[in-house]
């Protein structure tokens, strides 16, 4: 099964429950503070996923590390591979 | 016989039962192609093991090839192979190409442009003897891992990226568009020959195949200093192509 199958699967398995219970298809007449609850549950649901993403992606940012003792490891390294390999007799 | 040169002997018998060769696609790489060689033979000098430096250039107009022909009568060719290619084709058919006269078990990708350090490939390969994964990635977004030289914009095009990514394909891996990874051979050749993505969904595509195969990866974390010389490419084009990538991949895998 395709990733874009799974999605759907679940997807639908969820939109499929949502409706049943939001128009009462089985009458199971849910109390009416269960209910209240349940209709709007897909828009709370997109709204805490775009916040969880947010701030994933923002405190992922924000603790990016800056290697900047790499860089300068680097840096000192080229130099030192340059001699050598002048030495070596490299003509760059 | 002392005991320690006794210990190095055995070490050096054990790795010498593994080949790893390293494949480095270059084109206009003249500057950075000697330092990187240079670096890897000191690694690898340093930490014993058996390898090959496998250059695949791809006609470049500055004088690659030239420099790398110097390189081979400073190293022997024994350890530099050249594999140069007439034009510019694609990453997967250079590695394809460069693995046709590849003697490793292993093979290493990575890039010339020194943005991969090659201090990392000692800690891959105890990684991939640690767990015997078929496949070893580096990875700038957990542990120690990081960048240098990327400003706040491309972090976060980098982060959202990879996030996007992460949550549509959930692919076992944390750094889906990395290409400094280590394979066994015969797992790269029945990866190649599946992906077809080019750029930046090429090393995407990889990750998500090896998964659909069931191979095991293994992550190491790794220090991404962006192009020292040379230009780096991060464009509109290049953002629009990764998100026609990836849904491909969503879409397909």
């Amino acid at each position: 099964m395709t990733k874009l199958a799974e999605w759907l699967l679940g997807l639908t398995l969820l939109g499929g429950v949502w409706v049943t219970l939001t128009f009462n298809l089985l009458g199971l007449a849910l109390p009416r503070a269960c209910w209240e609850v349940v209709w709007p549950l897909p828009v709370y649901l997109l709204v805490v996923f775009g916040c969880y993403s947010l701030a994933t992606v923002g405190y992922r940012v924000a603790t990016f590390n800056d290697c900047e003792d790499a860089a300068r490891e680097l840096q000192a390294q080229i130099t030192e591979a340059k001699c050598d390999l002048k030495r070596r007799g490299l003509r760059f | 016989m002392s005991v320690v040169s006794r210990r190095d002997k055995i070490r050096k018998d054990e790795g010498g039962q593994d080949k790893y060769s390293v494949l480095l696609p270059t084109y206009n790489e003249r500057e950075n192609l000697p330092l990187i060689v240079w670096l890897l033979v000191k690694y690898f000098g340093e930490s014993g093991f058996n390898y090959e430096i496998i250059i695949i250039d791809d006609g470049s107009p500055d004088g690659t090839l030239e420099v790398a022909q110097q390189l081979q009568k400073i190293y022997g060719s024994d350890k530099i192979l050249l594999r140069p290619r007439e034009k510019k084709l694609g990453l997967g058919t250079a590695y394809i190409h460069g693995m046709q006269h590849a003697s490793g078990n292993f093979i290493i990708i990575m890039d010339a442009d020194l943005s991969h350090h090659p201090k990392f490939i000692p800690q891959f390969i105890g990684k991939q003897k640690e767990g015997n994964f078929d496949i070893v990635s580096g990875t700038r977004y957990i542990g120690n891992g990081g960048v240098y030289g990327w400003d706040l914009k491309r972090k976060l095009i980098s982060r959202g990226a990879n996030y996007l990514s992460q949550v549509l394909l959930r692919p076992g891996a944390s750094d889906l568009t990395g290409s400094f990874r280590l394979y066994k051979k015969e797992v790269l050749q029945k990866l190649v020959t599946h992906c077809v993505s080019k750029g930046y969904v090429f090393q995407m595509e990889m990750i998500v195949r090896a998964r659909q195969f069931k191979y095991t990866i293994g992550e190491v974390p790794i220090s991404f200093v962006d192009r020292v010389y040379g230009e780096s490419k991060l464009g509109g084009n290049e953002i629009v192509s990764f998100l026609k990538g990836l849904l491909t991949l969503f879409a397909t895998t």
